[in-house]
């Protein structure tokens, strides 16, 4: 296998404030590899470090085999990169915007032109082409910022979550333009907060909270962490808690995660079936229920197995990263 | 295909040639904006005209007698201070571009990283030759009549582009390092009037108390004033256009690779 992305004990700090705690990383060429987790879990920082957009404080990279922080210049050749902000100019036009951005690469004005033409047309903008971005929706800005990347045909993207923001249908798209990527021989390295979105598109996936890496695998690995799907529980007001536990440990042998204030009991189950057995051995002991629910696991039940702690901790925990990084700015 | 082959494609720096050829791309993009933003022309065109006659009215008389003999002292002045205002305003917006998410693209990319920097002050010679061709231009409607010809008033608008070319370094740099566009601007503004004032562009120098006359001298907008009166008034190349040529590359040699630094460590 070809190493696209090679990185050994990865650190970032802003402050005493460790964004990227000493990850280790490695991804294949023609792999789309999933960085999931919560907001502030370290993703955006872990991938600027990678694209040569912040200094690396510890640890080193390398992408096919180049040194991120000896040959930066090198690096940016080989990576194309794809915000979670659009990076286009918003005094420009579409085309004017992929024009500039062929130019400044080296290519010759003519080139650039027709690439730009090309991009357009393969992400459904060529009748937006000459129009100013202010009149771009969310999604034409986020598909103009893909193919901003695309002008040189890196073997390597960065995707820092790339459907964030975008209405159930642009995100489709999305996925089918991140797919056809790879399709075209494209290494996707892609950051993510939603585990279907991981599921979907990801071959691999790394689980990161806190700065740290705290999981690795295929999607199905991950999942079977926490089961296959995920039975919750709203016991009736005067059910006995305890007794509802119990009764859940002995059918299905899940510890069940129990909210007492609320009287929700949340119990992972490794086929949605199970639900069936839990809710007879509940009516036999007894206890009411007020509803019951059967989903797919997600990410925060995902993080809950993981981690011990749920995902939307990890936002409170520290300060905003975008302060944290302005901090370092003014330093 | 494999990990070497990939990377041997690519190349560890920029050469001058591309580097170039990046800041002419980024200057067309400046100026592809200034057209859009035409509001950004207010400052090189109102201030040449409401300066020029503001200052000859009011401190015609009692500098020079009357309003007529304070032109040829007055105008290269005033040539010098909207350059240097100008200057400014290529600071603050310096400042202002880099918040935006494009510049984000622009560090991702494998460009030289002064072309991001040097390409606006390339498109903003545009708009050191409108302030200062208007100036000249209000001056000659008040009834300024300079003797350098039209090759001395050429020449002297050349050095003022220069000059203010190399200036816009110092407040580009100030723009890397500020937290906002109004910082830039606050602190600007304390460097550019004490600079501006304290020259011999309004009054001359002799009325000056000693001391002051000593700062007056070595002062860089006192060599551009002086050299602008010598080349439109007189049409003559002395050694103050020397001197103001030198305070330029001076302030290039400086800046420029500061500004670059600390645009660099906003990585």
């Amino acid at each position: 296998m070809i190493t696209a992305v090679e990185a050994q004990g990865l650190v970032k700090s802003f402050g005493a404030f460790r964004a990227v705690d000493g990850i280790d990383l490695e991804v294949g060429q023609g792999e789309i590899f999933g960085v999931l987790g919560p907001n502030g879990a370290g993703k955006t920082t872990m991938l600027k470090m990678l694209a040569t957009l912040l200094s690396v404080d510890e640890g080193e990279a390398r992408i096919f085999g180049v040194d991120v922080v000896r040959e930066p210049h090198r690096v940016r050749q080989l990576v194309g990169v794809t915000g979670q902000y659009a990076s286009v100019d918003e005094d420009l036009t579409a085309t004017e915007n992929l024009w500039l951005f062929g130019r400044l690469q080296g290519m010759r004005s003519r080139d650039a032109r027709a690439t730009a033409q090309r991009l357009l047309e393969q992400f459904g903008l060529e009748e937006a082409a000459g129009k100013p971005l202010s009149q771009f929706s969310g999604g034409m800005r986020r598909r103009l910022d893909l193919a901003a990347s695309l002008i040189t045909r890196p073997p390597l993207i960065f995707l820092d979550e790339p459907t964030t923001g975008l209405d159930p249908r642009t995100r489709g798209q999305m996925w089918e333009t991140i797919r056809g990527l790879v399709a075209d021989g494209c290494t996707v390295l892609l950051t993510t907060q939603y585990l279907d979105e991981a599921d979907q598109l990801a071959g691999r996936i790394a689980v990161i909270d806190r700065g740290r890496k705290v999981a690795e695998g295929t999607p199905d690995e991950l999942k079977l962490s926490v089961g296959d799907s995920t039975l919750q529980l709203q016991l009736a007001p005067d059910a006995d808690q305890a007794l509802a536990r119990d009764v859940v440990r002995s059918v299905v042998g899940v510890e069940p995660v129990l909210t007492p204030e609320s009287g929700r009991l949340n119990v992972a189950l490794q086929v949605a079936d199970a639900a069936g057995d839990v809710l007879i051995g509940l009516r036999q002991a007894g206890i009411g229920i007020a509803a019951v629910s059967v989903d797919k696991p997600t990410l925060n039940e995902v993080f809950l197995a993981l981690t011990g702690h749920d995902a939307g901790r990890a936002e409170t925990d520290g300060m905003d990263l975008d302060d944290l990084e302005l901090m370092e700015v003014t330093r | 295909m494999n990990a070497i082959a990939v990377a041997e494609r690519t190349r560890p720096y920029s050469t001058v040639a591309e580097t170039a050829s990046q800041t002419l791309s980024m200057a067309w993009r400046a100026l592809k904006k200034m057209r859009r933003n035409p509001e950004q022309f207010f400052d090189v065109t109102i201030q040449p005209l409401l300066f020029t006659a503001m200052f000859a009215y009011v401190f015609g008389g009692a500098i020079s007698g009357d309003v007529q003999r304070y032109l040829p002292l007055m105008i290269p002045g005033i040539v010098a201070q909207t350059v240097l205002t100008t200057c400014m305003a290529t600071g603050v917006q310096m400042r202002e571009d880099m918040e935006k998410g494009v510049f984000d693209r622009f560090k991702s990319l494998p460009i030289a990283r002064i072309a991001p920097l040097a390409g606006p002050m390339v498109a903003d010679v545009v708009r050191y030759l409108i302030a200062g061709g208007l100036t000249f231009a209000t001056g000659m409607a008040m009834g300024y009549r300079p003797h350098g010809g039209v090759a001395g008033v050429a020449a002297a608008i050349v050095l003022a582009i220069f000059t203010g070319w190399s200036m816009a370094w110092i407040f580009t740099w100030i723009g890397t390092i500020a937290r906002s566009a109004r910082a830039v601007q606050g602190f600007s503004m304390m460097l550019l009037f004490p600079l501006t004032f304290l020259s011999n562009a309004f009054v001359p120098e002799k009325t000056l108390p000693g001391w002051l006359q000593a700062f007056v001298k070595v002062n860089p907008v006192s060599h551009l004033v002086s050299a602008t009166r010598d080349l439109a008034n007189d049409g003559a190349i002395t050694g103050q256009v020397g001197w103001t040529l030198l305070a330029g590359l001076v302030v290039i040699l400086i800046f420029a690779p500061l500004s670059v630094r600390s645009y660099k460590r906003h990585l």
